[in-house]
């Protein structure tokens, strides 16, 4: 039975996640220096027409249509059979097409995070290859694998509310490939400056907005649980940029913008599989913990290893989902979502175990494929732009426009 | 003394930066301006429309140097600066009348450096 709520209801969060795509590209857009940031908004702004249309065609019937432990069959391309009566198994409230739409949004936004990892250095023909490829070979398998009928770990009983595991530790890991994979920026490891920060500010605060969307929304109906995962995603977000904020204070002497946003960020990556499953302490423990660990991966980790994962989507994405989904582990309560389980401290090793499991399948899989994908792309058109290319920037020599003029 | 001024492709400042840190020539100051050149340059698209750019995005280094300086920094700023194609730039060489050192109030040769 359509519920006219719950449809209302998931239809405006779909919008909201799909704000959070430009919201991201404005996040990463003031990182990168003034000479790419067209080419940051444009990866991000052509992954919403491009998945926009994959998603319709391919990737939703291989992500949820019903097949094997691994990925969906192609019953449902073209949304062939995907009408405006509820599909039960998903959600049974609501128009199965807005469920449909609703993820669709998901699909967009996570091989943009990716983004993140090669800025100021990829080819734009090499990306737009990699990310459908990606998006068929990578996502839509871990998809399935999660959430769609018959998929391994749902059948396992592996807890995601809102996509940490296929999202953000998806897109994490495969940020890190890539930025290994592409090598470092000509200037790495010697920092440059980004080039507008109120920018990232205001892509942070789009991200935050959505990501109401993005975690409430994940209950598929206007209920408990989406006020609940609406809670404390905010606080998550909020302990996580204020931490951020005192361990800058602490450890250079003054708060910085970009470290307060960098951590509300970081916040909301880990609080998303949670989301449907914890109460508002562990939220709190969710938020300082993710901010802790992910200062040490951007500050000292990354300088350590000497990878040039240019603005944090490993660091940030991948480590802040890691630590979501295994927090998920520990925090899990059957009393407050019974459609849930209880995790760790509620008495249930299992279920950690179970996220460990989810949590290391992930990583494996997508490190492989997303390596293999890379490697294919490199033969096929080379994914590095050479490197004058590089000294003028991707907006001039990928899309021949400029940002900002120097007079009028 | 003279004042070197130089125009250069922003996509090589890096490269001259370089170059003249090598000779020991650490004192400059650096300006986009924009330039009427002869060569076309990387034409920009707006909605279809070609911009056919007869204003050129440049760098402007100015460096006052003393005159036993002023060899390296002219083969600094061209090692640095050349690709070899036409947009490379030019350096002029001015003499320079007078230095002074605002903190100290020196003048001169003493000034510069």
């Amino acid at each position: 039975m359509i519920n006219a709520g719950d449809t209302a209801f998931v239809l405006i969060a779909s919008a909201m996640v799909l704000l959070m795509t430009p919201g991201l590209a404005f996040f990463y857009g003031g990182m990168v220096r003034r000479k790419n940031v067209l080419g940051v908004l444009m990866q991000c702004f052509i992954i919403m027409c491009v998945l926009g249309l994959q998603w319709v065609l391919f990737g939703y019937s291989l992500s949820f249509a019903p097949g094997n432990a691994f990925i969906g069959s192609l019953d449902w391309a073209g949304l062939r059979g995907v009408g405006l009566e509820p599909y039960a198994d998903y959600a049974a409230t609501i128009p199965h097409q807005a469920f449909m739409i609703f993820q669709a949004m998901f699909a967009v936004i996570t091989p943009a995070l990716i983004i993140g990892a090669f800025a100021e250095r990829m080819k734009f023909s090499a990306f737009l290859v990699f990310t459908l490829l990606w998006a068929f070979f990578v996502y839509d398998p871990i998809a399935h694998m999660v959430w769609g009928t018959g998929g391994l770990f749902r059948n396992l009983g592996v807890l995601d509310f809102a996509g940490g595991t296929v999202v953000h530790i998806n897109a994490g890991v495969a940020a890190l490939v890539t930025a290994l994979y592409l090598g470092k920026r000509k200037h790495f490891p010697q920092a440059v400056a980004p080039h507008n920060l109120p920018f990232t500010v205001l892509g942070a605060g789009l991200l935050w907005f959505g990501w109401f969307g993005f975690n409430a929304g994940s209950a598929l109906a206007a209920n408990g649980i989406a006020v609940n995962a609406f809670v404390v995603t905010n606080t998550a977000a909020a302990a996580a940029g204020l931490t951020w904020a005192l361990i800058d204070w602490l450890h250079n002497g003054k708060p910085t913008m970009f470290g307060t946003v960098t951590g509300a960020v970081a916040g909301l990556v880990a609080i998303t599989p949670a989301a449907g499953f914890v109460g508002v302490i562990p939220a709190v423990l969710i938020g300082v913990g993710v901010s802790i660990i992910c200062f040490l991966m951007v500050t000292v980790v990354k300088m350590k290893f000497g990878y040039d994962d240019s603005l944090d989507a490993f660091g940030v994405h991948g480590i802040g989902g890691i630590f979501g989904a295994l927090a998920t582990g520990l925090f899990a309560s059957k009393a407050l979502n019974p459609a849930g389980a209880d995790g760790l401290f509620n008495g249930n090793p299992k279920l950690f175990l179970i996220q460990l499991g989810a949590v290391l399948f992930t990583l494996v899989y997508s490190l492989i494929a997303t390596f293999v994908i890379l490697k294919i792309v490199d033969k096929l058109i080379g994914v590095r732009v050479n490197e004058k290319d590089e000294a003028i920037g991707l907006d001039l020599t990928q899309h021949k426009e400029t940002a900002y003029t120097v007079l009028e | 003394m003279k004042l070197v001024i130089a125009i250069i492709q922003p996509h090589k400042l890096e490269d001259v930066k370089k170059e003249l840190y090598q000779e020991e020539v650490n004192l400059l100051t650096v300006s986009e301006v924009l330039g009427h050149g002869r060569q076309k340059g990387v034409t920009e698209v707006y909605r279809g429309i070609k911009e056919t750019g007869n204003l050129l995005r440049k760098i402007q280094l100015e460096i006052a140097v003393n005159d036993n300086f002023l060899e390296r920094t002219l083969k600094a700023i061209t090692k640095g600066a050349r690709t070899g194609e036409t947009g490379d730039g030019k350096i002029f060489v001015l003499d320079l009348g007078e230095c002074v050192r605002i903190r100290t109030g020196e003048t001169g040769p003493e000034a510069i450096g």
